[in-house]
């Protein structure tokens, strides 16, 4: 279990903001990605959650090499994935595959489903000789629970959910070791969602996966990742077990989070104990210096403006956490009435 | 131009509404005909919502919420898509049998929709603030500086942060949450009187949802606007809901309060819907699913539509189609036995 297939250190994708049409001139950059380290090891569900534009998909796409790092490094097996040649990036997308955020825009709607799941056969035909390639389609359909009787039809043709398992079916294509699953199920209707969650821990264990799984629903997250880490602004803030992160969050942007997630009991509508973050978050092209956090933060002091808090093991808890002042705090998650915790936000 | 369609909103629309239900759906049948033969979509949908109130639209994926939505919209696909039976009332008339002038005026008088696949319906060769800004200039005959002025606002209430700066960026350069909020200003900026939301806030995080429902609900109390709540979200539902009407295979399955609904559901499919939600206080083993997949709508099963899924299913179910029947006065059920489940302890 500690093995490690994935190793992903200081990691940096920065954007630049030009102007100018005929001279372009770069006037700043976006952090997209600041400085993010972890490791995937073997077999397991490590789950990333943040803020929307917190860099959770610049992230999946710096993984899969579809896109190049401004700094940092990923060894994939022992070796860097920016330094590979032709044949052995090739390999690297057999073995990476992505599953996208959305399944509307994600399949081009002029393929049929079985060209769509056969595709990858084109590209890798050592996988499946052609011959088998229909039969290895419709094995697929199955698979993830759509009717190989459907091999003909085009992508408008399915709902949401389907789509997404036909996303599923061609990233299993061809056999990877590691599937990056940005926002799988965010889009389902919740006994779809179910399914596709139970579909994709079985196959897991089928076939040995590891999973990057980004997701904005921590309910989902907790359920399906061995570890968490929470994102803001482009900085992984708290790196953990699913138990540390959902039973002990030290950082206060993932209390914050635990906090707001809805529960599904009318009765709690009322008393609910949430820590309403005020404020925006910061554009990233210009994040505050220090804690990135710290504009929203109602524990910030002043030091929390000068120096950038590392992700690092902290006194008084078992996981890193990248606060000056990381310690537990009760969070009401259950769906049992709390109380009513209003937290005043400081300014600097 | 965009998938966000706003209607023109005369201004004296507004005044002397009469007051009762805004919205019906009564026994709305569609069916696509396709390649494949007839697929019957919908089938006998009836939901209303009333000024100020919140109806959420649950159900699995495919089951004709959408598809509901674009014909109350006006812009089902047609062909392969067919209105063939049902009425649509806004404010008592119905809109399937009147005029195209005339139904353009009443949807005129502001009936908005943010659509599900929002994401990619921004276009790409201009900004965000000329996209919104658009409607302003279009519809309300604005000045461009004026209407890119708004623009800003409308990004500004929908929580996108440096709005007076985003505004004149490209929607690449957006992430997804922030496009989705975009389309949600845009949906928003000529204040509908009913607002249909079809997953509205499914791509952002929760605590940006949690904003938004509130703006939701802010814009709802000081308009009375109507919203129609389509989510697969059950969380969001217990916070926001006033009333909830399930769907499944094209019908109404079960329609109640919300307080009501989650206590006590009245039929086995929102029972295995409640049961299949992940959640945030512990670590599940596996989680309930609902077995099998939705029918083909274009071999709809015989009798209830549910029961080759379903766990109480006895024989009359597959003969007999259990009609959508009034338990009390405030909830109904279409099971054959969903007075013995409103009865169970
Ligand atoms: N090609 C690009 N050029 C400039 N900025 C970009 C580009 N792609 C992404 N960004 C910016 O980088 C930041 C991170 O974006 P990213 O798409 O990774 O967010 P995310 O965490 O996946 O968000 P979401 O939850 O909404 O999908 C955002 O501020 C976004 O605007
Ligand atoms: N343009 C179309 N042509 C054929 N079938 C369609 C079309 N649009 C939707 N459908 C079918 O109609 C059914 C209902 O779809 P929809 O209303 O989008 O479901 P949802 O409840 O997920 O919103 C689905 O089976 C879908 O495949
Ligand atoms: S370092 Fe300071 S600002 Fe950042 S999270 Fe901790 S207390 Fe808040
Ligand atoms: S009518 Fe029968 S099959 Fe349908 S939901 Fe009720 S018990 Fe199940
Ligand atoms: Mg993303
Ligand atoms: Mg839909």
């Amino acid at each position: 279990m500690t093995e490690s297939i994935l190793e992903v250190r200081d990691l940096v994708k920065y954007y630049p903001v030009t102007r100018g049409i005929v001279f372009k001139k770069t006037i700043g950059h976006v952090q997209a990605v600041d400085g993010v380290s972890f490791d995937l090891h073997k077999g397991e569900t490590l789950g990333v959650v943040g803020e929307s534009g917190c860099g959770k998909s610049t992230l999946a796409k710096v993984l899969m090499h579809l896109e190049k790092p401004t700094s940092g490094g990923v060894t994939f097996n022992g070796q860097d994935i920016y330094k590979l040649g032709a044949g052995g990036l090739r390999r690297l997308r057999r073995n990476i595959q992505l599953v996208m955020q959305d399944p509307y825009t994600s399949l081009n709607p002029r393929m049929t489903v079985g060209d769509l799941i056969g595709e990858p056969f084109e590209i890798h035909p050592e996988v499946a000789p052609k011959a088998s390639r229909r039969q290895k389609v419709q094995e697929l359909l199955e698979v993830v629970g759509l009717n190989p009787e459907h091999i003909n039809r085009y992508p408008h043709q399915f709902s949401g959910g389907q789509r997404q398992r036909i996303g599923i079916a061609r990233a299993l294509a061809l056999r990877p070791e590691i599937i990056v699953c940005d926002e799988p199920v965010s889009a389902l209707d919740v006994s779809i969602q179910a399914q596709v969650m139970n579909l994709l821990e079985k196959l897991q264990d089928e076939f040995g996966l590891s999973y990057i799984f980004i997701a904005h629903d921590l309910s989902v997250v907790r359920h399906l990742a061995d570890r968490v880490a929470v994102m803001y602004l482009g900085k992984i803030v708290e790196l953990g077990s699913e138990e540390q992160i959902y039973e002990r969050p030290t950082h206060p942007y993932t209390q914050a989070l635990l906090s707001a997630v809805p529960v599904p009991d009318p009765n709690s509508r009322h008393n609910k104990a949430i820590i309403r973050l005020t404020g925006d978050v910061p554009s990233p092209t210009n994040p505050p210096s220090g804690c990135r956090f710290r504009t929203r933060c109602w524990k910030a002091e002043e030091v929390c403006a000068r120096e950038v808090p590392l992700l690092e093991l902290r006194s008084g808890s078992d996981h890193p956490s990248a606060c000056h002042f990381a310690e537990k705090r009760e969070i009401v998650v259950s769906h049992e009435a709390g109380e009513l915790t209003e937290l005043p936000t400081r300014t600097l | 131009m965009s998938n966000v369609y706003v209607a023109d909103k005369p201004s004296a629309a507004r005044e002397g509404r009469p007051s009762g239900r805004l919205l019906e759906v009564e026994d709305l049948r569609v069916e696509f005909r396709t390649r494949d033969g007839v697929a019957k979509v919908i089938n006998g949908v009836t939901y209303h919502v009333d000024a100020g109130e919140t109806l959420a639209v649950l159900g699995e994926s495919g089951s004709g919420k959408s598809v509901t939505a674009q014909t109350i919209m006006g812009i089902l696909d047609t062909p392969p898509g067919f209105v063939t039976g049902g009425e649509i009332r806004f404010h008592g008339k119905d809109m399937l049998t009147m005029s195209a002038e005339e139904r353009r005026r009443i949807r005129g008088e502001g009936i908005a929709m943010v659509f599900q696949d929002a994401l990619s319906a921004l276009n790409p060769v201009f900004t965000v603030g000329f996209q919104i800004a658009e409607q302003f200039r279009v519809r309300r005959g604005m000045s461009r500086r004026d209407a890119k002025k708004r623009a800003a606002e409308m990004l500004d209430q929908v929580k996108i942060p440096n709005a007076k700066q985003r505004v004149n960026e490209y929607p690449h350069q957006f992430s997804g949450g922030m496009r989705q909020r975009v389309m949600i200003a845009m949906s928003l900026a000529l204040d509908p009187e009913v607002l249909i939301a079809d997953e509205p806030t499914t791509a952002l995080d929760v605590t940006v949802q949690a904003q938004i429902m509130d703006l939701l609900g802010e814009l709802q109390r000081e308009r009375q606007m109507g919203l129609i709540l389509i989510t697969h979200d059950l969380g969001v539902v217990a916070d926001v809901a006033d009333r909830i009407a399930v769907m499944y295979a094209g019908r109404i399955v079960e329609e109640a309060g919300v307080y009501e609904l989650y206590a006590k559901p009245a039929h086995p499919y929102t029972i295995g819907l409640l049961e299949s939600i992940p959640r945030i206080d512990e670590k599940g083993q596996q989680l309930r699913t609902i077995r099998g997949l939705p029918p083909s709508l274009l071999r709809i099963p015989t009798g209830c539509p549910f029961h080759p899924r379903c766990p109480m299913a006895q024989p009359v179910c597959a003969e007999k189609v259990p009609p959508l029947l009034q338990l009390g006065s405030t909830r109904a059920s279409a099971c054959h036995f969903a007075e013995e489940l409103v009865k169970r302890d």
